[in-house]
């Protein structure tokens, strides 16, 4: 203890020793917290960062184009399929079905070519034709030389033994073995459409049109089927028919010719509904039904493909509109198969080019060209990830298609899209439906519209209402009154959404509903009675006025605007009763042709508005208080009044305040989802009517990410609808960020 | 002092700008109203909601219809224009303007299929509040009001509507059913709870063994073995909670009553199903205020029934407090670690301030966003790579491939991160340079400066960051709904099972239970008083949390008020 004397100049060896050792302790600890802090927060930052990155990875695939590979080749040695009617794959793309004029149906690995299963259809003559009732139901007619038509399904049975997934597939004759009649001579072309209640067959023979309608009637016990025909009659065409396509609810029969003249039959009238033209200059060479049989899809020597479908609009004739036309090179179209869940399909073209397209989006994702020799089948998998090809030579190739998100595009996002069955382009969003061959519908118009719209109405009254009680509060109110008051707005930005979301719901919309005119008449009276107030105010002796103190007002109107709504309400049905014949939502419906939603824009508008007031409020207020002092003293000092001394130098000094103020509780209103979930019907229309409600972004993603299926198309949509908000409200409240700090530099020289 | 008394032309009231300043303070006191008039509407509600309301008796007869008896609350009048009742129907005579009308809360949904009514309030006569007109609260089909009747005991009559101590034998009877509930509740909940969590356990060990191929076929049998040992012996304790169960499920329906509805039928609703019954008309004030306490601490710390619409919200309170504490947990380090790193170790350049703006910005980035990176990354990505690593016992079925606690409260430490950054900044650039300094120059390192004299100096702020952080987190919805909020979770996040805190389970939710019991619950009207309580229990808790932040953000400045020059 000696050595360490405090006067002692010198520090001993040990002691030094050890401190040397602590301080190397010290410096490791130093060293070690400089580590773990700067990690720590580089990791936060990064984190905050990966919000960005992940939205984005999650959205990328949206907008890849598509991609092919081959895997295997091979030829298939037990049958003949140089005459092939029919090449197709079951669901997991594992079996294929090969089915040729011969009447031989042979199923074979997809991948190897190894043969599954073969079997012979029992045919009565030459196969003269042959018709597919739909890519999901792949029910086959034959039409043969005698005037009959075979139907035939292929079935895949699957079962698990020792774990291990095995396809076992069969051919079945759902109508029996027997070939149904349907004229004396040689059928030149076939179609076939099965529902549940009817079985169609249109056939061509001798150059005539002519077809069989039967009622399909099970027998409960033995679930075997009977046909019972129903006579009808199909009118005659005055072209000859190349292509005859049945639509799927068995009203319309489409029949083009080679050169593209059509005629649309309407089996129902038994009459021609509609005839024109598919293409003016050259030679059809594929005719299609999209899925869902909607959709016609003609394919020319010309290398474009068009797509068709029947429109009816209010009290005109239905016709056939062409909607879109797809182009990949000037090449004739060889080969056209549809996707069997989407509006997709791939072509190959002469020159030997696989492209694949999807139609509601319109793109083109993929243009590949493929080597070997002249592609004459092609089949594609229904969950569409894999192709099967056939050349001329007899090679089968095996390709693995990815395109997975092929629905969304630019024009499906934001512009007018003719969906099948509307009578025009229009911006919809309907993401799902109950039915398997439904178009989706993305469109972010609506959703944007709806979006602004809310934003819109809540800024119309926040706006006015939070900036000028910034201004008051800042600039006009006593010290006192103003410490107590601002926390007490302030307050309302802590408040919880889902309780101004569910108020607005519960109690605001009936309220409205019910008091709709003496709503309006606060609107309206407020200001003439703020107004008359403050006149009259001004008017009383000063020995009144001057007892209350400089800074009062606000307290002074309290009374005044509780009274004023108090009036308002208590004569709304007086109101109602003078003017709208004692029901406003009834004269509004009926008089205006307005439609009146309960939860609408304006109870929107004003619980939103409650809700971003506070957030302007506190900005604009900040931004008002902290205009230097002597500003406002030179400008009274010159003479102006304090209202001019505002307008003149408090405002325009502290403009940008304002303007970053109503930037951020812009994106607040943008983003602010429970509220708008709660107090609108959510529903994606477009109609800016103030009685009417919306869907916006945020809710729809609400409403609608928890029935998606994980990686699917909408699943990414949504998350690009998340982007689209995060990157606005980003925007946003980086510029209100920015102006802000520049103002504040701009004080700090002042 | 002359000018004051002189007369201002209207033309140079507006020209001075005075109309305009009264429009401004019109606009502070609108928006204060308007708050004042939010608390006072949900205070009203949520608070009346549990008073036990009397019971009208009346005597309703539209025109042109039979005289039928009416008994129930009334929930609210209003005065509707005579045209919109008569659009509605009613064959309305005389000519005056407006007919008031009542909403009228008559129960019995099992017996007349609305528990609610309008009626036109001309048309009620002999309106009377009679003493021994009773209200029933059952676990199912909502309020029962009407008259007891009598008493059976194992469907033998024991008392009957002339007896003097009938309500008190009833009470006495409830009071029994409510102990044997107890019990019931006791078995089912944590007894057998226990049981099925157990066997829940062996399936998933047993599923293990199947997927170790490296284990031995002997001790693979030996396991098994074992299992199914454990296995036989909790069927046999099963087994025998079962037959208590039974014996008390025997017991408790013992008794019943029969009782008069304000149609006149007799009804016989077993006691079972009885939570309380009393007779408000012959109730007093402090009668009253003791029912208001009980029925007040049961809305705080029972379960809900009926989905939701009745019954207390503990577990709503008691999930929002669990991811609550779980987010501060988990927000505080890291906000406190990226807050000293950007004001103390972070060089001071246009990237620092880029990143501050960064993070300024997120604070205003929409909740939803933060609900739907919760849900694909944290759920879908790390939540299913964790399942594929460690529960692959539990495979097809998600452990953490599912939204649930642990997802919600990383996602809401992600969502408040930007308050505690900011506010703990704020907190370090308060503090005054010369302390650093002085601490520095006295030889302590940069890390013993930070520990020993910056941080505390900080942690006011830091405090108030989190107090901020768990304000919002509270009231914030929209993400949870997608990461792990369910409308009824089957058992609390924290129970007696071993591992006690289930971090994979989804839990209920104030904000949430606002949302879905006014929303979607399919009898509104009934769930109505609930809801206001439930979100005013939620204004509370957040403005308690608010005003104590910024007390301490006051209390702070203070402190240091005196360091700052």
């Amino acid at each position: 203890m000696k050595n360490t004397a405090p006067t002692s100049p010198v520090v001993p060896a040990a002691r030094s020793l050890h401190l040397e050792r602590l301080s190397g302790w010290r410096k490791a600890k130093d060293s070690l917290a400089n580590l773990v802090i700067s990690a720590g927060g580089m990791g936060v930052l990064m984190a905050i960062l990966l919000i960005f990155f992940y939205l984005f990875y999650e959205i990328m695939p949206l907008f890849k184009s598509a991609h092919i590979q081959p895997q295997s080749s091979y030829e298939l040695s037990a049958v003949d399929s140089s005459d092939s009617l029919f090449l197709a794959m079951e669901e997991q793309a594992e079996v294929a079905l090969m089915l040729n004029r011969a009447g031989q149906a042979q199923f074979f690995n997809a991948a190897t070519g190894a043969s599954v299963h073969q079997a012979q259809l029992p045919l009565t003559a030459a196969v003269t034709s042959w018709a597919l009732n739909s890519e999901q139901q792949p029910l086959q007619a034959l039409g043969m030389a005698n005037g009959q038509v075979l139907l035939a399904q292929p079935k895949y049975r699957i079962s698990y033994p020792d774990d291990q997934r095995v396809i076992t597939p069969s051919i079945e004759y759902p109508f029996g073995e027997q070939p149904l009649v349907i004229a004396d001579a040689p059928l030149t072309k076939v179609a076939v459409r099965d529902t549940e209640e009817q079985l169609l067959i249109v056939a061509v023979a001798k150059g005539k049109l002519t077809g069989r309608l039967f009622n399909k009637e099970e027998d409960f016990l033995s679930e075997e089927l009977t046909l019972e025909e129903q006579p009808f009659t199909i009118p005659e065409v005055d072209i000859v028919p190349q292509w005859l396509l049945l639509g799927p609810d068995q009203r319309w029969l489409y029949v083009v010719s080679q050169d593209g003249a059509y005629r649309v039959i309407n089996i129902r009238d038994e009459a021609v509904a509609a005839s024109g033209r598919l293409l003016e200059r050259g030679q059809l060479t594929q005719v299609r039904f999209l899925l869902g049989g909607i959709s016609l899809l003609a394919a020319d020597n010309r290398g474009e493909i068009s797509q068709w479908f029947m429109v009816r609009e209010d009290g005109k004739l239905p016709r056939l509109e062409k909607i879109r036309a797809f182009k990949a090179s000037d090449s004739a179209i060889e080969q056209l198969v549809v996707e069997h869940r989407r509006k997709g399909f791939i072509t190959i073209n002469q020159q030997q080019q696989l492209d694949v397209f999807y139609t509601t989006s319109g793109r083109q994702l993929l243009s590949e060209p493929v080597i070997g020799a002249a592609i004459s089948d092609i089949a594609v998998a229904p969950r569409a990830n894999r192709v099967l090809s056939r050349d001329t030579n007899g090679q089968f190739s095996y390709w693995q298609l990815e395109n997975e998100h092929p629905e969304v595009s630019w024009s499906v996002l934001w512009q007018k899209v003719w969906y099948e069955s509307y009578q025009e382009p229009d911006y919809i969003w309907q993401s799902s439906a109950s039915n398997n061959d439904f178009e989706p519908k993305y469109s972010f118009t609506p959703l944007a519209f709806g979006t602004l719209k809310a934003a819109f109405y809540a800024m119309l009254l926040a706006t006015p209402l939070a900036i000028g009680g910034a201004i008051y509060t800042a600039y006009f109110m006593t010290p006192a009154v103003r410490r107590k008051v601002k926390p007490l707005i302030e307050l309302m930005e802590a408040l919880p959404t889902v309780i101004l979301g569910f108020l607005a719901g519960l109690w605001l919309a009936p309220f409205f509903e019910r008091n709709l005119p003496g709503v309006f008449a606060i609107f309206m009276l407020f200001p003439l009675g703020i107004l008359l107030f403050g006149y009259l105010w001004s008017q009383l002796p000063s020995r009144i006025r001057l007892a209350v103190p400089d800074g009062w007002h606000a307290i002074l109107l309290i009374p005044v605007v509780i009274a004023i709504t108090w009036a308002c309400i208590a004569s709304s049905g007086l109101l109602e009763l003078w003017f709208f014949h004692g029901d406003m939502r009834a004269w509004l419906t009926h008089d205006l042709g307005i439609s009146f939603d309960q939860r609408n824009a304006m109870v929107v508008g004003v619980a939103m508005g409650f809700a971003v007031v506070p957030t302007i409020f506190s900005i604009t207020e900040d931004a008002v208080f902290s205009v230097p002092k002597s500003l406002s003293y030179g400008s009274l000092a010159l003479g102006a009044t304090p209202w001019q001394t505002l307008v003149g130098v408090v405002i325009p000094t502290a403009s940008p305040g304002i303007f970053s103020a109503l930037m951020i509780g812009m994106g607040r209103a943008v983003g602010e989802t429970m509220i708008v979930l709660m107090a609108t019907g959510n529903t994606p229309i477009m109609d800016a009517n103030i009685f009417e409600g919306m869907r916006t972004l945020a809710a729809n993603i609400a409403v609608e990410i928890g029935e998606t299926e994980v990686d699917s198309s909408h699943f990414r949509v949504l998350f690009l609808a998340a982007f689209v908000l995060f990157m606005f409200t980003f925007v946003v409240n980086t510029i209100a960020e920015i102006v802000r700090q520049r103002l504040r530099k701009k004080y700090g020289s002042l | 002092m002359f000018e004051q008394d002189k007369k201002i032309s209207l033309r140079q009231w507006f020209k001075d700008g005075e109309a305009f300043i009264w429009l401004n303070a019109a606009a502070v006191s609108v928006s204060v109203v308007a708050v004042i008039g939010l608390l006072l509407l949900l205070a009203v509600r949520g608070f009346g909601h549990f008073w036990p309301a009397d019971i009208m008796q009346a005597d309703y007869q539209l025109p042109n219809s039979a005289a039928i008896r009416v008994i129930g609350e009334v929930v609210e009048s209003e005065q509707v224009p005579v045209e919109q009742i008569r659009g509605a129907g009613f064959a309305i005579a005389g000519n005056q303007p407006f007919v008031k009308r009542s909403l009228i809360k008559q129960g019995n949904r099992d017996v007349t299929g609305l528990d609610f009514a309008w009626v036109l309030n001309d048309y009620l006569s002999n309106i009377s509040y009679p003493e021994t007109l009773m209200a029933v609260e059952r676990y199912e089909w909502g309020n029962f009001y009407g008259y007891l009747t009598g008493l059976k005991q194992a469907g033998e009559p024991v008392a009957q509507a002339d007896d003097k101590t009938l309500w008190q034998d009833f009470e006495q009877r409830i009071q029994r059913a409510a102990g044997l509930h107890e019990q019931i509740k006791q078995i089912e909940k944590s007894d057998i709870g226990k049981v099925n969590y157990q066997l829940e356990r062996l399936r998933l060990q047993e599923r293990g063994l199947e997927l170790n191929r490296s284990l031995s076929a002997s001790k693979r049998a030996q396991q098994k073995s074992d299992i199914a040992l454990e296995r036989a012996a909790l069927d046999s304790h099963y087994q025998v909670l079962q037959a208590q169960l039974l014996a008390l499920y025997e017991q408790v329906n013992r008794d019943s009553f029969t009782a008069e509805t304000m149609g006149g039928e007799q009804v016989e609703i077993p006691l079972a199903h009885v939570v309380h019954a009393y007779q408000p008309n012959a109730m007093n004030v402090i009668d009253k205020s003791w029912a208001y306490a009980l029925k007040f601490w049961e809305f705080l710390t029972d379960e809900p029934r009926e989905a939701n619409t009745e019954g207390g919200i503990f577990p709503a309170i008691f999930g929002t407090i669990m991811m609550v504490l779980l987010m501060s947990v988990m927000v505080t380090p890291f906000g406190v670690i990226a807050a000293v790193y950007l004001r103390e170790y972070a060089k001071q350049g246009p990237l620092t301030r880029t990143v501050r703006i960064a993070v300024n910005n997120l604070a205003g980035v929409p909740s939803i966003v933060y609900g739907v990176f919760g849900l694909g990354f944290f759920i879908y990505f790390i939540g299913a790579e964790l399942d594929q690593i460690f529960f692959q016992n539990a495979l097809p079925a998600p452990t953490f491939g599912t939204p649930g606690l642990l997802w919600a409260s990383l996602t809401l430490a992600l969502l408040t991160l930007p308050v505690v950054i900011v506010s703990t900044e704020e907190g370090l650039s308060r503090i005054p340079k010369a302390l650093r300094e002085g601490s520095l120059a006295l030889g302590a390192t940069k890390a013993e400066t930070l520990w020993r004299v910056v941080l505390p100096m900080a942690s006011p702020a830091m405090m108030t960051g989190l107090i901020l952080a768990v304000a919002r987190a509270a009231g914030e919805v929209a993400p949870l709904m997608l990461v792990g909020v369910v409308k009824l979770a089957p058992s609390l996040p924290l129970d007696a099972n071993y591992p006690y805190l289930h971090l994979d389970q989804k839990f209920m939710h104030l904000g949430f239970h606002i949302f879905d019991v006014g929303f979607q619950s399919p009898n509104v009207e009934a769930a109505r008083p609930l809801v206001y309580a439930t979100a005013l229990l939620l204004v509370v808790i957040i403005a308690l949390l608010n005003f104590s932040a910024v007390a301490l953000r006051n209390h702070l400045r203070e402190k240091y008020k005196s360091l700052e020059m």
